[in-house]
């Protein structure tokens, strides 16, 4: 072997080895934990110092903290956290820099306002945010929508909810249900209903995966708990009629009462326990199923 | 124009490919296809957003970057070199060859961008399934950038006539900074009362303005750039091109080469 190819060999195969050991060192020392953690970096920037260091590139920039707060909210949500203290100015800090940034409001109050595990329980965070983007992009209707949710869902604040849609159905182009839901909320209407009409407005309104996932599933969830309140209705007047629980569907299916053992919206059939409630036999494929678990 | 403007122009540019400069393409290949493939598994509905963005943002980063450090070269190199000497020997006016060294940097740098340009589209197009009425707002946002680059190359080719490489760097760079921050200047000059308020308005209006001609943001979300605008960013950009070419041309003209 020549001595240059020598050398080479030598270079190459310490080259390998040095980067498989400052791996190694790299990893030793992040188990010391003596570095700073990003939670703690987070809290030094201010809206508006990120937007001066961003040099012009303030777009790019609130599309990297959108994207933050997206991993932290999820990070968070997996491990079923009752704590989201840099939510709120991650996501103040990315409309900040981009107030155009709406897909941050729409999901950003919805991170917000849920109730944890599901959010992280600031509703008013949520309505100031959302309140914000839409001084920012007046003319976009789903940001209505979404601020009359959170007074709905979250607040149960039927008044600033009707408010809310009554708002947006005035802008061009709005969605025609707000101006039905923005009455159905000044008479108080029946919730069920009102969820699923919200719920398919996200899904009709959006070519987004992700939010038509969502919306789809929550679709589902509230299908199941509208068939459970009706069988459960049905299982109550057996009941009254004939002085005892039925065993099963296939009683009330001999008494007239049903047609067929009934299916839930994946075709699974709903299963009736001996103290009378009816439950899914997969409560795992309805995420946000609040009934029949 | 005169023929041996042209030559050193084209010199000029035939030096920059020699030196790798367009390598640069490679790395932004790499990030746009990363960006278009993977910031829709770790983010949600900013895919578009994230290829406008990006690519702009390193369209710009990656052409000042290349204008400020080949920039402070282009004159001190050839000194170095020795090579001045033989072209200011012949019948070459210094004028010519500062005019030439400008616009063959400017002609790299546009042909880089328009590489450029094709990987933002056709992460576009990955990430959107087609095009879009409003993708057309992103080519005025690289010319508006383009017409940047020219701003920032005469800018190094104008401390390069006089300083350095390395404190053209710093001086080229730091205008740079100073003039993405030119509207902070303009809002501290509107607060402050007396001489002060002057000076800081005249350093406004002396520091080249980038801030004025970044549009990324706009474009990135679909929002129509007038033609009036375009316009008036395009005469300032040339007027503030052809003043700091001219510093440099009368700079160059009195320096003494021996």
């Amino acid at each position: 072997m020549k001595p240059s190819s020598r050398i080479t060999l030598a270079a190459s195969v310490l080259l390998v080895l040095l980067l498989v050991a400052s791996a190694f060192a790299l990893h030793h020392l992040d188990q010391m934990g003596s570095r700073v953690q990003l939670d703690e970096a987070f809290y030094v920037m201010s809206p508006k110092l990120a937007q001066r260091l961003s040099l012009g590139y303030d777009g790019l920039l609130a599309d990297v903290y959108w994207t933050w707060a997206v991993q932290y909210f999820g990070a968070r949500h997996v491990a079923r956290a009752t704590h989201y203290e840099l939510l709120g100015p991650l996501l103040e800090i990315a409309t900040t820099l981009d107030p155009h940034l709406t897909i941050a409001y729409q999901f950003g109050g919805n991170f917000l306002a849920p109730s944890p595990p599901d959010g992280a329980g600031m509703p008013r965070q949520a309505i100031r945010l959302t309140e914000y983007g839409i001084r920012n992009n007046p003319s976009d209707w789903r940001l209505y929508y979404n601020l009359g949710f959170i007074y709905y869902m979250e607040l149960k604040d039927y008044a600033q909810a009707a408010d809310a849609f009554g708002r947006g159905a005035q802008v061009p182009g709005a969605h025609p249900f707000l101006r039905v839901m923005a009455a159905q909320m000044a008479q108080h209407a029946g919730e069920l209903q009102m969820a699923k009409m919200m719920w398919t407005i996200a899904y009709q309104s959006t070519q987004d995966r992700d939010i038509r996932e969502n919306a789809a599933s929550h679709l589902l969830a509230l299908q199941v708990e509208e068939d459970i309140t009706n069988l459960e209705k049905l299982v109550a007047l057996y009941r009254e009629r004939t002085g005892h629980r039925p065993s099963s569907f296939s009683e009330l299916e001999a008494s007239g009462m049903l047609r067929a053992v009934p299916l839930d919206p994946l075709g699974q059939p709903y299963k009736l326990t001996p103290e009378g409630q009816v439950v899914v036999q997969e409560p795992e494929r309805f995420p946000f199923l609040g009934k029949g678990l | 124009m005169s023929s041996r403007i042209v030559h050193i122009a084209s010199n000029t540019f035939r030096e920059a490919v020699r030196d790798h400069v367009l390598y640069n393409l490679i790395a932004f290949a790499l990030l746009m296809s990363g960006a278009a493939i993977l910031v829709g598994q770790i983010s949600i509905g900013i895919e578009r957003l994230v290829v406008v963005n990006l690519g702009l943002a390193a369209v710009s980063l990656f052409g000042v970057v290349i204008a400020i450090f080949i920039g402070i070269g282009l004159v001190s190199k050839e000194i170095e070199k020795r090579t001045l000497y033989t072209v200011l020997s012949r019948p070459v006016e210094r004028w010519e060859f500062i005019v030439g060294k400008f616009l063959g940097l400017a002609g790299t740098l546009v042909v880089n961008t328009a590489f450029m340009a094709i990987g933002v589209f056709a992460a576009l197009l990955y990430v959107s399934r087609a095009f879009d009425r409003a993708d057309v707002w992103v080519l005025v946002a690289l010319y508006l950038i383009v017409l940047q680059f020219l701003m920032i190359t005469a800018i190094a080719l104008l401390f390069s006539s006089f300083s350095s490489p390395l404190l053209s760097a710093v001086f080229a760079f730091s205008l740079f900074v100073v003039g993405s921050f030119a509207e902070d200047l303009r809002g501290f000059a509107a607060m402050v009362p007396g001489l002060s308020r002057w000076l800081a308005m005249g350093a406004a209006y002396l520091v080249p303005n980038f801030s004025s001609l970044n549009v990324i943001t706009s474009v990135a979300h679909e929002q129509p750039i007038t033609r009036q605008f375009i316009l008036s960013g395009s005469l300032y950009a040339l007027l503030y091109t052809g003043m700091a070419l001219c510093g440099a041309v009368l700079i160059f003209e009195r320096r003494n080469l021996k």
